[in-house]
């Protein structure tokens, strides 16, 4: 169902209720979802991290995070052309070709010393840009939390990534091993602090969901949905009882 | 006749008031003071990740700097959220230590993280009664992250009462999750102080 609002009814879909942070319509299925998800996560993904993060030296699984990151650039200078924003399409440009030949096929990282650090972006961002609005909140399988618009932007980011399109599929097969294992590096690298947020909260689902929401708007740059920033700049002295 | 007197007297109280309002700024918070209780902050925090002691020790130092420069009641009162509008007294005064100490653990913990990295202030810009100090931390092998602090001197101190690490706000992270703890004890405040003396 939710699919049916991600795919292009974004401004009709909900918008969070007065007092909400997020809108979360489908939060009975979100919460078996993020059961689910830390289920495998406990018997699989922790563990299988642990051993590729003890198993494989740093600067070895960093080499292959960076390439996998590199991979992503083609697809984010494309983001940047769509968004209209020159400097992050000719920033991941030179990143790529930067790091693709001085950095032996982005093992290394020269472009960051150079001045030009990774800019991050996809097409949820994109679609954020384009006036879209946030939707309800979604917690996929394999995925973890993510919203309306930002699902309809990893489903589109995989259609139209420039590498996917010019490589051969055994090429595409071989970059899902590098993704898997860049995921597995940031599952080991940030351990103490997922593995507090899921084991350790009172309901992992409201901080895991909380945690999400709030670190994405930061990174587009905007406040509250629709609201300004005296919304996330509340003044606890005005109304410490606030609600 | 007695209305005007009246009235003359009311403005000229009010005159008064707000010369003594007027006086004030003089040791009222300014962009320079929060830039320096910041700065003095991050500096104790500095020389804490730089120390490289035991966890149990990192923690209780966060503490301290916990204490010492966040307005604690405050930042207490506001996760407890409406619940706070009930609680008697003595109960707030229970939630708020056990409060300090949960919060301690649970980011002194994380202390270890932070080896080897330091925070940097930014810049300080006012917004609304406060100010906002932007801090970027540097962590080896990760690129710099946005670590945001807001002080006021509400509290009759100059004091941090919120605090961002990449747009995520402690002060409704921790609301959330005290509202869940009270939620799983039915309500109860002092069952949620056992808990939170055991948490983190």
């Amino acid at each position: 169902m939710f699919a049916v609002c991600a795919l292009g009814l974004l401004t009709a879909c909900a918008s969070p209720e007065p007092q909400e942070l997020v809108a979360d319509p489908y939060e009975p299925l979100n919460r078996k979802v993020h059961g689910l998800s830390k289920g495998l996560d406990t018997s699989l993904i922790r563990p299988a991290a642990v051993t590729y993060g003890t198993v494989v030296p740093n600067p070895v699984r960093m080499g292959i995070s960076n390439v996998a990151d590199n991979l992503t650039l083609p697809s984010e200078a494309l983001n940047g052309l769509l968004q209209g924003d020159g400097e992050l399409a000719l920033n991941s440009s030179f990143r790529f070709v930067i790091n693709s030949t001085f950095g032996l096929a982005g093992l290394l990282d020269p472009a960051s010393k150079m001045g030009l650090s990774n800019m991050d972006t996809d097409f949820g961002e994109t679609l954020h840009v384009w006036g879209f609005k946030e939707g309800a909140y979604l917690e996929v399988p394999l995925m973890g939390p993510s919203t309306e618009r930002d699902l309809t932007g990893k489903a589109i980011d995989a259609v139209i990534n420039p590498v996917t399109l010019v490589a051969p599929l055994t090429f595409t097969a071989a970059r899902r091993s590098l993704n898997v294992a860049d995921r597995l590096d940031t599952r080991y690298r940030y351990d103490e602090t997922i593995s507090s947020t899921l084991y350790e909260s009172a309901d992992s689902y409201a901080q895991a969901k909380l945690l999400y929401i709030q670190n994405r708007r930061f990174e587009l740059g905007q406040g509250a949905e629709g609201a300004d920033e005296s919304e996330i700049y509340f003044d606890p002295y005005e109304d410490p009882y606030a609600e | 006749m007695l209305n005007n007197s009246i009235t003359r007297r009311n403005v000229l109280f009010g005159a008064s008031a707000l010369t003594f309002v007027s006086a004030l700024p003089a040791v009222a918070l300014t962009e320079a003071g929060a830039t320096k209780l910041i700065n003095s902050v991050i500096g104790q925090i500095n020389s804490v990740i730089a120390s490289g002691q035991s966890e149990a020790a990192m923690i209780k130092q966060f503490e301290n700097i916990f204490v010492r420069y966040s307005d604690v009641p405050t930042i207490a009162r506001y996760t407890l959220g409406v619940a706070a509008r009930s609680a008697s007294a003595s109960q707030l005064r229970s939630f708020t230590d056990a409060f300090t100490g949960y919060i301690s653990r649970k980011y002194g913990k994380r202390f270890r993280e932070f080896m080897g990295g330091r925070l940097e202030v930014q810049q300080t810009k006012a917004v609304k009664s406060f100010y906002e100090v932007k801090t970027l931390a540097y962590l080896p092998g990760s690129a710099p992250f946005d670590v945001t602090f807001l002080v006021s001197d509400k509290s009759g101190k100059d004091l941090f009462f919120n605090m961002f690490i990449e747009g995520v706000n402690l002060l409704l992270t921790e609301r959330e999750e005290i509202g869940a703890m009270l939620d799983r004890r039915g309500g109860s405040i002092d069952s949620l102080i056992a808990d939170l003396q055991r948490a983190g």
